[in-house]
């Protein structure tokens, strides 16, 4: 007896060092662990034997009993490693694929560039606000001391819209100036707002020129507000618009609702102010118009200019992704090519 | 406007390059660009330098120079005695075209003996080259000028090109530059010599005037002076006149441009023969009234202009242009000179009316003083008599209805300060205001009063004045401060971040932004929407754009069609933006609309296989995903629209109120919109609708503790019924916690009429674990209301 369980014990080790796959370790299992394999007819066989040699069989049968089963466990182990690594090396991929396509939109460069500018106010403490882009010739001229007739009209070439029966004149806004009025007409100061928004200008259209465009203007009145207050105030939105290392300055220019008045310009960025073809070979490019509050508009909403005073600025939003990005031709934003939309 | 700047030199005293002063200019409100004005002549004119000077030998008053031109060296005669040896000078060969010292015509130097010396060439005055008048010696060039270089390429008179901004018809003379020049540089400004004799009879005499409307002319003056003659006016004057952009035409005419550039003054010279009755009336036009202008148009006058007229008809349209009849000419003998101030809203309608923009004009628009009429008037009376000769009749007539005082302004030097946020002295404000011509008489230490020169007509406000401070002292000089007064309450306008949001859900969908033209045809509007109610511009710039917009189709179709030739995948784009709903005689309602398209294949071209062309549902599958993220429920109902496709439009529905739509395009507006042929899937919202039912998120759902079961139903069922009914049968079931439609067929082995539908449901409960019998149970409820509701038989 002992000697067949010897002959078994090497049998069955020798076959399982040969097995290399879970299919034939599974038969083996069968052959010599099931229910009828080799070993377990044995250890059934001795039943048969004297109480003695029960003992010393049954001994040596338990002992390779678990021989076998741990030999099975490593082998099982083993194998199972041996599969993962081959299944890993067969499903090596190219990496350099292209990915699964996922669809992301993208916003319009105006867009982008009026969040940038309103964001910049809105940290300032400047509301946000719009108005209409249809307008009456009150809030887009009168009010701002435009008055019918006035020479300074012509800076503002202006699409006229249909007046009906006896009505009162309307157009499209060409600038976002009405605003000011409209805000003070609601509230009493302080204020402090901007407003974003379409504006449209009479005019044919070239790489410089756009019939329609937008643009953010400003308004801060209260008491003891100054022209350094304006100045502060546009420097810092130049400084956090396009880099701390660009110079601004203020020159005197004509606004008819403002008094001072007031142009910004930034130093070149193409030349650093030496004088190109960007800056007209001035160094300074002009950004954006500004001014203080003229007192007639004041008085027109009934602020009184002796107690109040404020600034206003309004610039053209597309000239900053103009400048920035060196766009030469201002039509590329609104006929939405989308070779050019998809770059930003 | 032009100015040379060797003219305002005249006027004022300039040590500074001409590129500094347009710098300065510029910089206080006046925009100047430097440019050099062509020449005509200087052919064979060169910078020379004096390498000898030996005395004439036959004349005390003459020198023998020896001047080396580059090219070679030659000896002439100069009666000049400014001139040392060393210096530069305009050297001009013989052949070279210049002006008499004497008679100021022009002549072609010629090689000649002096006293018995050859001269071959000349070193030449200002008055020899046409700079100016002057005669003095000759032109004494800079130490630098490079030898030999041609004298134009060198001299050429640096011409400041102003942009001048309305409020400044001061600064379209050369006088006002260079009272704004000598304030900015510290100068004192000299102002033209203007006195004459006066030998004729006395005006009155002569002529009569009278204004009958004083409301449209607050001042008419006029000088006479007969027996002049016609000719070109000097070479000076003529290229100074070139150089500011004006044509030479003869003596008179020129001096009346030529004074009008140096004062802001426009005059105008009547032929005083063609004067009928030698009286001038200024009144309105009569009905039917005609004139045939200078530029030999007849002019239909309407009623509201004025005009010049003579006893009995119009001679000149005021302020704009003279007639062709009166006009000066070679024969003229008598000019009748006026200088006149015209109400500057009636030059305004009646040059824009007629479409005549002048020179004239433009100035009197902008609105001049009538106190600058007389001194325009003697300095041309002046120049005519010096120019082109005759007798001035004694004094002027000066018919002035309209004389108002001079304004006085009391300024406060505190509310300057406080404006500018700038701490200046009342003497320093002083100093700044008398420099550009304001009187000032302070009273106390802290007002001023402030009278305004004639001149400056835009000044009205203490903020003016403080603006000619600032300007003047430069706008550099005002400190950066920080804006310190107190916050405004914010009130959140919830639309504007709302609409950003909706912006931002488009891209993360995979949607382009475009922004279009708010205006578009009518043709677009009818063939994509409605042209209903749309508002009509007056001037539209073509009739491509020429409606202001009621629907954001025309332009999301455009784009679509203008892209389509470029892409390769799928495009998805959207717009968010007004659409102008026409309100009669008021301003329209402008609607923010969200509005968005969807064609082509989906997804981007890739190697992992075509995902077919996208549709209907791409569009609501999008509207779908912004909406829920939004916490909207919106219902989806079957509707009718004639420019969409029939049985492939939803309106979007949430409670009560549609907020928006969804559809295929006709393939008909396809077509119009030259689009390719291929499913055109889009969307609209209305945002403030879709703002009005969108909730602020309340609480949350607990997440259950216990297992979710999921399981498949199929069923069949007619294909008629629409998956919104089954879904909701399903949905109403307890322990439905969710259901997906997942598969959907019609086709072979399923009955003709009939569609299996698939859905995967998943049951849960908040209380416990749901066992088998209860699954059961609600799985068999389900098939029963389903069986009932929409008649669906558990497919096998």
């Amino acid at each position: 007896m002992l000697k067949e369980l010897e002959e078994l014990k090497t049998k069955a080790v020798s076959e399982l060092d040969g097995i290399d796959n879970l299919g034939d370790l599974e038969k083996w299992r069968v052959r010599y662990l099931g229910r009828k394999g080799s070993l377990t007819t044995v250890l059934r066989g001795l039943g048969t034997l004297s109480v003695e040699e029960r003992r010393t069989v049954g001994a040596v049968a338990n002992e390779l009993k678990a021989t076998l089963e741990s030999g099975l466990q490593q082998k099982q182990e083993a194998l199972k490693t041996q599969n993962l690594v081959d299944t890993i090396e067969q499903t090596r991929i190219d990496v350099t694929l292209p990915g699964y396509p996922v669809s992301i939109g993208r916003l319009h460069p105006t867009t982008r560039t009026l969040r940038e500018v309103c964001s910049v106010f809105s940290s300032m403490g400047f509301q946000v606000v719009e108005g209409p882009e249809v307008e009456w010739d009150y809030y887009n001229f009168e009010a701002l001391n435009i008055p019918q007739d006035h020479p300074a009209r012509d800076m503002w070439a202006t699409f006229w819209v249909d007046t009906e029966g006896a009505g009162r004149s309307r157009l499209l806004r060409t600038h976002t100036s009405p605003m000011q009025i409209r805000l003070m007409e609601k509230t009493r100061p302080p204020v402090r707002a901007v407003v974003p928004g379409k504006v449209y200008r009479y005019e044919a259209t070239d790489a410089t020129h756009e019939f329609m465009f937008y643009q953010v203007e400003g308004l801060a009145v209260d008491k003891g507000i100054t022209m350094g207050d304006l100045k502060g105030t546009l420097f810092e939105f130049a400084r956090r618009l396009f880099g701390a290392e660009r110079k601004a300055r203020f020159r005197c220019d004509y606004f008819p609702f403002v008094e001072p008045g007031v142009e910004m310009a930034i130093d070149c960025f193409v030349c650093q102010g030496a004088g190109c073809r960007l800056c007209s070979n001035t160094g300074w490019i002009e950004i954006l118009g500004a001014g203080m509050v003229h007192p007639d508009v004041l008085r027109r909403v009934d602020y009184d200019p002796d107690v109040y005073t404020g600034f206003a600025f309004g610039m053209g939003v597309e000239r900053i992704p103009l400048l920035k990005y060196g766009i030469d031709d201002i039509r590329l934003f609104y006929s939405n090519d989308l070779r050019f939309l998809k770059q930003f | 406007m032009k100015v040379p700047f060797s003219w305002l030199r005249e006027y004022v005293s300039v040590s500074l390059s001409a590129s500094e002063i347009a710098q300065r200019l510029t910089m206080a409100g006046v925009e100047a660009n430097l440019t050099k004005a062509t020449r005509q002549s200087w052919d064979k004119i060169t910078v020379g330098q004096i390498m000898a000077l030996e005395p004439h030998p036959n004349a005390d008053r003459l020198q023998l120079a020896t001047i080396d031109f580059g090219q070679g060296q030659s000896k002439v005669v100069c009666g000049a005695t400014n001139v040392r040896i060393g210096d530069k000078v305009p050297f001009a060969q013989v052949g070279a075209e210049l002006v008499d010292g004497h008679s100021g015509k022009p002549v072609r130097l010629k090689p000649a003996k002096i006293r018995g010396v050859a001269s071959e060439g000349m070193a030449c005055s200002e008055k020899e080259l046409g700079i100016s008048e002057s005669h003095e010696g000759v032109l004494v060039l800079p130490a630098d000028a490079p030898l030999g270089i041609p004298l134009a390429d060198y001299l050429a008179d640096a011409v400041l090109d102003l942009e001048v901004t309305p409020n400044r018809p001061d600064c379209l003379s050369i006088l006002g530059v260079a009272r704004e020049v000598a304030a900015l540089t510290k100068q004192e400004m000299r102002l033209p010599s203007s006195s004459y004799e006066e030998a004729g009879p006395e005006i009155q005499k002569r002529v009569s005037v009278e204004i009958a409307d004083p409301d449209l002319c607050r001042r008419y003056c006029a000088s006479l002076t007969e027996g002049i003659k016609i000719g070109p006016s000097p070479a000076w004057m003529q290229q100074r006149l070139t150089a500011s952009g004006m044509r030479p035409i003869n003596n008179i005419v020129d001096i009346t441009n030529y004074v009008m550039l140096e004062y802001g003054q426009p005059l105008h010279a009547f032929d005083f023969r063609k004067i009928g009755g030698a009286r001038i009336v200024v009144r309105r036009a009569r009905a039917g009234e005609k004139l045939t202008s200078l530029d030999g148009v007849d002019r239909e006058l309407r009623p509201d202009m004025l005009v010049i007229a003579d006893q009995s008809i119009p001679v000149a349209i005021a302020g704009v242009m003279g007639g062709a009849d009166s006009e000066v000419t070679e024969v003229t003998t008598s000019v009748l000179l006026e200088s006149a101030n015209f109400n500057q809203v009636s030059i305004r309608r009646t040059s824009s009316g007629l479409k005549m923009r002048s020179e004239a004009s433009m100035r009197f628009e902008r609105g001049i003083s009538p106190e600058l009429t007389v001194p325009a008037l003697w300095r041309a009376t002046q120049l005519m008599l010096e120019i082109a000769g005759g007798t001035a009749s004694k004094g002027m007539a000066d018919v002035y209805p309209g004389k108002k005082e001079a304004k006085v302004i009391r300024l406060r030097t505190a509310y300057v300060m406080q404006l500018l946020g700038l701490e200046v002295s009342q003497e320093q404000i002083i100093d700044v205001l008398v420099s550009l011509g304001f009187q000032c008489v302070p009273a106390g230490s802290e007002n001023t009063a402030v009278t305004i020169p004639y001149w400056r007509t835009d000044v009205s406000e203490p903020a003016d004045l403080s603006e000619e401070v600032a300007r003047i002292l430069g706008y550099a000089a005002i400190p950066t401060t920080t804006l310190s007064s107190e916050l405004p309450r914010q009130q959140v306008d919830t639309r504007l971040s709302f609409r950003e949001q909706l912006r931002d859900l488009m891209v993360a969908a995979g949607f382009q932004e475009i922004i279009t033209y708010s205006l578009t045809s009518q043709h677009k509007l009818t063939k994509a929407a409605s042209a209903e109610n749309a508002v009509h511009v007056a001037n539209p710039l073509s009739t491509e754009l020429e409606y202001l917009r009621t629907s954001l189709r025309p332009g999301l179709l455009t784009t679509l069609a203008a892209n389509q030739k470029y892409e390769e995948g799928g495009i998805r784009l959207f717009e968010i933006g007004r659409v102008f709903l026409g309100r009669g005689s008021d301003l329209p309602d402008e609607r923010e609309i969200l509005g968005g398209v969807v064609s082509g294949p989906r997804g981007e071209l890739s190697w992992f296989g075509e995902k077919g062309q996208s549709d209907f549902f791409d569009a609501k599958g999008a509207v779908e995903s912004v909406l829920s993220r939004l916490g909207i429920e919106a219902e989806y109902e079957a509707g009718g629209e004639d420019k969409l496709r029939s049985g492939r439009v939803a309106r979007v529905v949430v409670g009560q109120t549609t907020v928006g739509i969804i559809g295929e395009i006709h393939p008909r507006v396809a077509e119009s919109f030259d689009l390719l042929p291929q499913s055109v899937a889009l969307f609209e919202l209305d945002i403030e609708n879709l703002l009005s039912v969108a909730k602020e998120k309340q609480g949350y759902h607990p997440l259950s503790r216990f297992p979710r079961s999921v399981r498949d139903i199929a069923v069949l069922v007619d294909v008629q019924v629409p998956a919104k009914k089954m879904l909701g049968v399903v949905r109403s079931v307890p322990l439905v916690s969710q259901v997906s439609l997942f598969d959907l067929y019609s086709g072979r082995q399923v009955p003709v009429g009939k569609k299996s539908v698939a859905f995967r449901i998943a049951y849960q409960s908040d209380s416990h674990t749901l066992t088998e019998e209860e699954l059961e149970t609600t799985e068999n409820e389900i098939l029963d209301r389903l069986a009932k509701d929409v008649g669906a038989a558990r497919r096998g």
